[in-house]
């Protein structure tokens, strides 16, 4: 389908359009983005003006830019797709040659007021293409075999680019996502299936090749595998992170130690404790309510994506708002599996909690996309 | 909906279960998630807990104050001083060189030691106070308190060290502390974790090391919690160190330092006890050391020094070194004889100035004899002849289990570092360590101290307390620990026959006082304080037949090591025994020329309880005595008791 076929007689037009957002998701996201606040407040030790402050001037900008795209009718922004996703290739290409590298991974433009990840955008604007070439695509035609190699490509580009930086997290979100795009659009099932069973020999090749000389991925890769299977090996060395981490959630017990009262975040035992890490101070400080409290609150923004996107008829919108509901639970299920010890340590943060600049905004971007499918649907 | 062909219709049905199918993935997934959290937060939520309280908090040990020790007055003998240091924290002081450079203005530092202080700085964490300089005077360390703004991060730190006021006097008493080492540890096995605090120190030299436990006291500890780094945030709760215990000793300082200053030029030991209790009163070697060079840490320099000097000023003379007793053994004979019934007061003995015995001749030390002597003469002028004749007449045997039950050739516990067992010699004991059978010879020689008997000054003195008393006299050095009593009951009486005690102490009186007496020159004209004793020399060397015959060599003309020990036993006042003393010139030459005049002044120093005057000493020596006490070495003003002696008081 395509814009011109539909009945935008009903459809919200100029300043009325605030009225037909999805208002309980907006509430949901400043809930978020609250919860993250007074975290990044207690892991500064009650200071705002640390990480609380810039992290707030951040979300007014990403709450301003979700309100202008979701003002922006979402066909539209089907149009610019594969400019958008071309963009985020080149930032992704200029990084890797002019970029900062950043804690052995996650190479950054610095813009001044912040610094922009390209891997980030590119999570979202990879989204974007594959939903725009399934709803350009005839319907009939998905299931084939060049068809499918040619989104295979497109995801393959910037996983490529995100291995070399090298950032395993990003990469994997990258094809997780996409390939989760491919199989909300209708691709055959036998495809996945193969791929599931060619990632199991992948791993199992993986493990194989360490040692010789056709090894496959970085020794520090190897490294966090491993400590990640068994972080008790190495408690103070590669292991730390999960240790303390795991200390610092199990510590929390039902309620938690009070706001600001956790010692592991206190007296920074805790790695990372304002980004990757951060929700173990949540779950230290608040417990396991605080902890599932916020889990219940990105589950409630996924039923609420879902919701959208079956509502919809277009379906490029349609496909981009359940990509973008992937994305966004790969977050934060990836961080919370990390933090937990069950997952690797990768570099992903926690959605609108973590402070940072490039993942806040392209959330909250990407929430103005399902904001503005939401208010441009068929009536 | 304008092109709802059956083709858009399916697919949009198949976005919708698809989706459905994701979102069901997302719920799996959130609700392994929510399990993984309740196991953690819920399940192990104590186990968690515990492992970051031991993450959060660090235990420091706090060092407990030693225990003083005190001389019998309340002197103090072994205290606890401010020691004042300044630290560095790195990250305080900024331009690290500029400071040091800075405070090497005020006060001297030492070049070594900076160095070391500047890898320590280099090699800790940049919060972590290092020593700079120790042990700074308070004018210096108020220097630096004045100037404190042009130091940043520099810190005056006050700290506790042992100090010992009367220095080398009493090394050989008190001993000293010194650094943990590992050999130590592995000695003592001591596994007390106070031993883990940097600087701490233990006693490693007599009553330091041998009454560790009661003054070392126990080590307080404060919980802090720490961050990650190591950084102490705050101190949570402190359980304040118990300190060690005070002892008071038995010694007086004074006199000790008297001693100390008599035998001083001489290498020598002497004891001097209470004959009525056995509370050693003053515990003499000379020459001696400062025991606070070795608290300090003691350099290679002056520890070879020490321990190269011929002299052996590390050594405990009175209570390690074991010398032939000489003459001073003829008592134990004399008693022995007379317990034994192989002898009579009366009975007198013929002394022509040697005695032969099978095909060899033993020698009395005055060469024309001494004609007929009986037992207090035999005494009083020290005939060998009349001591042969008894060691054949009563044995081996005999002898040295008097030896033994007046206190010799066994050890006698003190909590000091050396004590030496000494030797009275029996027949199964040569056969067990010389593989020998036991001669007649052999008696001979060990009746007049020679040949194989070895006591200490300490046996002798407790050998003249017993004859002076007739009762099993026990030395003892802890008068008291924190103000309760150590002193030993009264002493049981020895069951020797008073009758023969009596001739023993008449020979001993004459001794120093008879005309014919070998320490005649040693009296006291003032017979409140007259003195009882025995002089003995005794020979370090064979003198062969040749020598004897072409004239026996001085000792003046022998070389130091090889000349006789010169020694002497004595008790004052005779009348009413008190205090009882025996001294030891190693290789000084004879007993009566040079034990007996250190003695007396001892005995009477110790009866006065100040230097003695010199209208107690005869006429014709005052000049010269007075002489000698100008000379001598004493502290001048005798040291201040301080306040905390009423609490030692038993």
């Amino acid at each position: 389908m395509s814009f011109l076929e539909y009945n935008v007689k009903f459809t919200p037009t100029g300043w009325r359009k605030i009225l037909y957002l999805n208002w309980p998701l907006i509430v949901l996201l400043i809930a978020v983005a609250g919860v993250g606040f007074l975290m990044l407040t207690s892991v500064a030790g009650g200071r705002i003006g640390r990480w609380a402050e810039p992290q707030l001037e951040r979300f007014a900008l990403g709450f301003v830019l979700m309100l202008i795209v979701a003002m922006v009718p979402i066909w539209f922004w089907r149009n610019v797709s594969a400019l958008a996703f071309g963009l985020s290739i080149l930032l992704l290409l200029f990084v890797e040659f002019f970029g900062t590298v950043g804690m052995g991974a996650q190479r950054w433009i610095d813009l001044g007021f912040m610094r922009l990840q390209p891997s980030e955008l590119t999570k979202i604007t990879l989204v974007m293409v594959l939903a725009a070439y399934y709803d350009w695509l005839d319907v009939g035609k998905k299931s084939r075999l060049l068809y499918v190699l040619i989104p295979l490509v497109v995801i393959a580009i910037p996983v490529a680019l995100t291995l070399r930086q090298p950032d395993l997290g990003t990469a994997l979100l990258l094809l997780i996502g996409g390939g989760a795009v491919m199989f909300l659009a209708g691709v055959h099932w036998a495809y996945f299936a193969g791929v599931i069973a060619a990632g199991v020999g992948a791993v199992f090749a993986v493990f194989t090749s360490r040692g010789t000389d056709w090894q496959l991925l970085q020794d520090y890769q190897y490294r966090r595998i491993d400590t990640f299977l068994n972080p008790s090996n190495d408690p103070l060395g590669a292991g730390y992170h999960i240790t303390q981490s795991q200390i610092a959630l199990g510590s929390g017990g039902w309620t938690g130690r009070g706001f600001m009262e956790g010692t592991q975040s206190r007296l920074n035992f805790l790695p990372e404790k304002h980004t990757d890490f951060i929700f173990t101070t949540l779950a230290e400080e608040f417990g396991f309510v605080g902890a599932s409290s916020l889990l219940v609150l990105y589950l409630l923004i996924l039923v609420f994506c879902i919701s959208i996107a079956l509502s919809l008829r277009d379906r490029f919108a349609a496909l981009l708002v359940m990509g973008i509901a992937v994305a966004f639970f790969l977050y934060f299920a990836v961080n919370m599996a990390m933090v937990m010890g069950l997952a690797p340590v990768v570099g992903v943060p926690l959605p609108l909690v973590s402070y940072g600049g490039s993942a806040m905004l392209v959330l909250m971007v990407a929430f103005g996309l399902v904001q503005s499918a939401h208010v441009h649907r068929p009536r | 909906m304008k092109r709802t062909t059956k083709d858009t219709e399916g697919s949009h049905r198949q976005f919708g279960r698809r989706s459905l199918f994701v979102g069901g993935l997302f719920l799996a997934t959130g609700a392994v998630l929510s399990a993984r959290m309740r196991y953690l937060q819920v399940e192990r939520a104590d186990d968690f807990r515990l492992l970051a309280e031991e993450n959060r908090i660090n235990i420091r040990l706090l060092p407990p104050a030693r225990g003083l020790i005190f001389d019998r007055g309340g002197v103090l003998l072994a205290a606890n001083e401010q020691n004042y240091r300044v630290t560095l924290v790195r990250e305080d002081a900024g331009d690290v060189d500029a400071v040091l450079a800075e405070l090497g203005r005020i006060v001297t530092l030492d070049l070594v030691a900076l160095e070391r202080a500047r890898a320590e700085i280099a090699r800790r964490p940049p919060f972590v106070p290092v020593t700079i300089a120790d042990r700074l005077s308070w004018a210096e360390i108020s220097a630096i308190a004045v100037n404190a703004p042009a130091l940043p991060g520099i810190t005056p730190e006050v700290g506790l060290s042992r100090i010992y006021p009367m220095g080398a006097d009493l090394a050989h008493v008190v001993g000293y502390v010194g650094p943990v080492s590992d050999y130590y540890l592995e000695q003592t096995g001591d596994t007390d974790p106070v031993l883990q605090i940097p600087d701490f120190q233990v006693g490693r030299y007599n009553i330091e090391a041998r009454m560790e436990g009661v003054l070392r006291g126990q080590a307080g500890t404060k919980r802090v919690e720490v961050n990650a780094g190591g950084r102490v945030m705050r101190e949570l709760t402190r359980d304040p160190p118990n300190p060690g215990d005070d002892l008071q000793l038995t010694i007086d300082a004074g006199l000790q330092n008297y001693v100390e200053a008599r035998l001083s030029g001489e290498s020598a030991g002497a004891v001097v006890m209470d004959c009525e209790n056995g509370e050693i009163l003053a515990l003499g070697s000379t020459p001696t050391f400062d025991p606070n060079l070795f608290v300090r840490g003691i350099s290679t320099a002056a520890w070879n020094s020490l321990n190269n000097d011929r002299y052996r000023p590390l050594a405990n003379k009175a209570t390690q070194g074991t010398y032939p007793p000489g003459s001073t053994y003829k008592m134990i004979v004399a008693l022995a004889a007379l317990e034994a019934g192989v002898i009579t007061p009366e009975e007198t003995v013929f002394c022509p100035g040697h005695m032969d015995v099978g095909d060899r001749r033993f020698h009395c030390w005055s060469r024309g004899g001494h004609g007929r002597v009986n037992l207090v003469e035999s005494i009083s002028q020290s005939c060998d002849v009349y001591f042969y004749e008894l060691a054949q007449r009563v044995g081996i045997e005999a002898m040295s289990a008097m030896a033994k039950r007046l206190g010799c050739g066994v050890r006698h516990d003190l909590p000091l570092s050396g004590i030496a067992e000494g030797l009275a010699p029996t027949m199964q004991w040569k056969m067990q360590n010389r593989g020998a059978g036991w001669v007649v010879g052999d008696s001979l020689n060990a009746s007049i101290g020679q040949g194989f008997v070895l006591t200490s000054p300490l046996h002798l003195a407790v050998m003249t307390a017993r004859l002076a008393t007739g009762r099993e006299i026990v030395p003892t050095i802890i008068r008291s620990i924190n103000g309760i009593n150590q002193l030993p009951d009264p002493a049981p009486d020895l069951g020797l026959a008073p009758q023969h005690l009596d001739l023993v102490q008449r020979g001993m009186w004459q001794v120093n006082n008879d005309r014919r007496g070998t320490a005649y020159s040693s009296r006291v004209e003032v017979a409140d304080y007259a003195i009882a004793g025995k002089t003995g020399t005794s020979q370090v060397r064979n003198i062969t037949a040749a020598e004897r015959a072409s004239g026996v060599i001085a000792n003046a003309d022998l070389p130091w090591e090889r000349r006789d020990h010169a020694l002497y036993v004595g008790y004052a006042p005779y009348d009413k025994p008190r205090y009882a003393c025996s001294v030891i010139v190693e290789h000084g030459g004879g007993g009566a020329a040079v034990a007996a005049p250190i003695a007396r002044d001892i005995l009477l120093r110790a009866q006065l309880g100040e230097v003695p005057s010199p209208a107690l000493y005869p006429a014709n020596q005052r000049r010269d005595i007075e002489r000698m006490h100008r000379e001598l070495p004493i502290l001048r003003s005798p040291p201040v008791p301080t306040g905390r002696t009423v609490r030692s008081q038993a």
